[in-house]
């Protein structure tokens, strides 16, 4: 039992640290998020020459580690508020490839991640779907030994900057079946294929992806046809865990922010920092923050479990880390008074991040429920 | 990071569950309402593994101590809890021994720390007064020096089973005019016997005698009772306070706790129901199932930690907090779900030998006295809001 972590993995650390340390600071943060494109090409490509997106791969697929790298990485991307689409490319659609994909397909797609070439979104959500998996209204027809897809999934993380799309859609059974579900890769570019892009309140982009006989050949198949659910819930799992780690970061940068926000900021003639109400609040922060980064710690342990003990832990950490986010974002927003109402502090970003964070891959309520139907039998 | 056990420990828990198993007294009651027990069902368990040489696994080798590692420690008491154990009490072991083997001298060490270990000296802790509670510096009780003596005289309050003690600790004012109020107190070491000390119970709200007034008036002690040097009992007192905090997390014991809560509430119907199937009282559960797992996972970072060296630190006020706060909430959510028969006050039941016609289930009869005993949890050990302050101090910088 120690939560030490490797060489390898403080060199991880050391290096995506330094990384957004020295070129996503604040000021950086908000022209990208302001620009026209919304993100950095060229610090993906620096990502890739790093080996950051190859982290979480094995070796055979060209990489060099596993969850707790992506854990590392996300909670660094978390305290710069990086926006760039690490979960959506190398978490989701790499962790769909790596655990599903055929042997080409993961010399293809993940070779093409790990160089930075290709940059996925995971088309899953679906506007009448909520944070169910199986409830698909996209649908793909065997068509010979092609597919034609057909649907609309909602809310595309990192979309807009993708090439190429993991998507979700029903084979067969009905629409809240749990066979019945296959997973795709698409090129973004693909005949049929269409997106409305926009932004997203807490600084990224995101599409409604429409599929409008969309043709891909039977190679296009991630794992077996009918059977992608258990695949789903497993990748998504990661990326909850993932998302958690970027709470994580984000929390500890806005607990930092408050604490010397307290100590600069005076009225009655003193450092609001004195005043013990306050004072008791950003203990409540802190001890929040560390449960949150025990979660996650948790989570990420247990991703290689079996699905039910996996399933749990996740929910688990989803659920405190959901309810952290909140209690530390609105007490970060509060202690900084009408300046943390203001659009000049990162606090401010901090806190949308966060809240937005909150019902990613499943809200509390919805990890709540996974948590007592595995555990209150 | 990694949460396997080694090979190693997988061993020494074998090792220390077969050791309870064959060894755990079976007729003893369970702790919680502690007046039903008797000094000797408190002590049995103390005494056994007083014999093993288990008494006081945390203390140092020379001084009886086992070596085990925090981890170790951490499935000791995760076996412990397994069996709902009474454990020995904190105040020899716990309390006043570390203070003893870290302080005190060779014939202070050799006369006390002995019976300490065997369990046959039981201990209390004078500490709080009626007017210096979270503020122990302005406590008042004197202790003045006369000749080979100190005569004390004050009165200390929340004295916790004193009833039973032989011995106790005492924090004395031993220079009225020192410039902070910290540095004039002394800890003195007082038999509890000695002609003077007057021990009153005090009825607490869940109906049980736990804690008592302790009345000195003229105590007079042998001055080789002091505990290093005179004033400087402020210093060995916060050591204690930190002894005491670590391992007040009560992860082990709580995750039992949960699992006698889901079994009541699987036989607690509601709507034809279990309880436990209803998803308002599910959520109860499941968000204290949550949070303990989060303070389990915290307590192993700190003896992770402690393992590589950093000895308990302000991090121990966290897991105070953390831990009493889901102490309690278990308790509220047991009394909840056990429903009309939270009611009946099983002090006052019909002593006619009966078993034909019960007052309810067995597990509801402690269910209320429960929740209300363990409310002193975010009291005592200094309080929560102490607690807070320290965290502000020490983590925070404030």
């Amino acid at each position: 039992m120690h939560f030490d972590f490797t060489d390898e993995q403080n060199m991880v650390r050391d290096g995506i640290s330094r990384l957004i340390r020295e070129q996503y600071d604040w000021d950086t943060r908000r022209k990208v998020v302001e620009s026209d494109s919304g993100w950095r090409p060229e610090l993906w490509a620096q990502l890739a020459e790093l080996g950051m997106l190859a982290a979480p791969f094995p070796e055979e697929d060209g990489g060099f580690g596993g969850a707790t790298e992506a854990m590392i990485i996300m909670e660094e991307f978390g305290k710069g508020l990086a926006v760039e689409p690490f979960i959506p490319t190398v978490v989701c659609a790499g962790g769909a490839l790596k655990h599903g994909g055929s042997a080409a397909q993961r010399e293809e797609y993940i070779g093409g991640i790990i160089s930075g070439e290709m940059v996925f979104a995971f088309a899953y959500a679906e506007p009448r779907g909520r944070y169910d998996l199986a409830n698909l209204e996209t649908t793909a027809k065997a068509d010979g030994g092609d597919y034609v897809l057909n649907g609309h999934k909602a809310v595309v993380i990192g979309a807009p900057w993708a090439t190429h799309l993991v998507v979700t859609a029903r084979t067969s059974g009905g629409q809240t079946d749990r066979d019945g579900v296959s997973v795709f890769v698409v090129a973004k570019d693909a005949q049929g294929v269409s997106t409305r892009d926009y932004a997203t309140v807490d600084g990224r982009r995101a599409s409604e992806v429409y599929f409008e006989n969309v043709k891909v050949s039977g190679d296009a198949l991630i794992g077996d046809a009918d059977n992608g659910l258990p695949l789903i819930e497993k990748v998504v799992d990661e990326a909850t865990a993932a998302v958690c780690a970027e709470a994580v970061g984000a929390m500890k940068v806005t607990n930092e922010t408050t604490l010397d926000y307290s100590r600069q900021r005076k009225q009655f003639g003193v450092p609001i920092g004195s005043f013990q109400v306050l004072q008791h609040r950003m203990a409540d922060m802190l001890m929040e923050y560390e449960q949150s980064v025990s979660m996650c710690y948790l989570a990420t342990i247990k991703l290689d479990e079996d699905d039910a003990t996996r399933k749990k832990n996740v929910s688990a950490a989803k659920v405190r880390i959901g309810q952290a986010g909140r209690f530390i974002g609105q007490s970060a927003i509060q202690t900084h008074g009408g300046m943390g109402m203001t659009d000049e502090l990162a606090v401010g970003s901090y806190f949308k991040r966060l809240s937005i964070i909150e019902g990613e891959f499943g809200s509390v309520d919805h990890h709540m429920r996974r948590h007592i139907a595995l555990t209150a039998g | 990071m990694n949460l396997e056990f080694t090979e190693e420990e997988k061993a020494f828990r074998a090792e220390v569950r077969e050791f309870i198993d064959n060894n755990y007294p079976e007729n003893i009651g369970t702790r919680g309402v502690q007046d039903e027990m008797s000094r000797e069902d408190m002590l049995a368990w103390h005494k056994i593994l007083g014999k093993k040489g288990w008494s006081v696994p945390a203390w140092p080798k020379e001084y009886g101590g086992t070596d085990w590692t925090p981890t170790q420690r951490y499935i000791w008491s995760e076996e412990n809890a397994r069996k709902n154990a009474v454990m020995p009490l904190p105040f020899g072991v716990a309390m006043v021994g570390p203070v003893i083997y870290t302080f005190g001298n060779d014939e202070q060490k050799a006369e006390h720390l002995p019976g300490i270990r065997s369990g046959d000296v039981w201990w209390c802790q004078g500490y709080s007064e009626p007017g210096a509670g979270s503020d122990l510096a302005s406590l008042k009780t004197t202790a003045v020096r006369d000749g080979d003596d100190y005569i004390i005289n004050g009165q200390k309050t929340w004295t916790t089973l004193a009833q039973h003690a032989d011995w106790g600790f005492f924090l004395c004012r031993t220079d009225p005019d020192a410039p902070k109020p910290q540095m004039g107190i002394s800890f003195i070491l007082v038999d509890m016997n000695t002609p003077g000390i007057e021990v009153r119970p005090i009825k607490l709200i869940d109906g049980g005698h736990e804690v008592n007034e302790v009345w000195l008036t003229d105590v007079r002690v042998p001055a080789t009772n002091l505990i290093g040097e005179e004033n400087k009992g402020w210093t060995y007192a916060k050591f204690l306070l930190a002894h005491e905090r670590s391992g007040i997390a009560g992860v082990a014991r709580s995750k039992r706790g949960v699992e006698q809560l889901k079994e009541i509430a699987k036989a607690e119907m509601l709507d034809g129901k279990p309880l436990i199937e209803d998803m308002g009282f599910a959520t109860k559960i499941s968000q204290l199932e949550i949070d303990l797992s989060a303070l389990e996972i915290t307590e192993l970072r700190t003896l992770a930690g402690e393992q590589a060296g950093k000895g308990p630190g302000p991090e121990s006020s966290l897991l105070k907090v953390k831990g009493t706060e889901i102490q309690q909430r278990l308790t509220e959510l047991t009394l909840e779900a056990v429903g009309h028969y939270g009611a009946p006050d099983f002090r006052s039941f019909p002593d006619d030998g009966s078993n034909d016609f019960p007052i309810g289930p067995d597990y509801a009869h402690h269910a209320a006295p429960t929740y209300f005993n363990m409310r002193k949890t975010s009291i005592y050990g200094g309080s929560n809001e102490i607690q807070r302050n320290i965290i502000t101090k020490m983590i925070l910088g404030l």
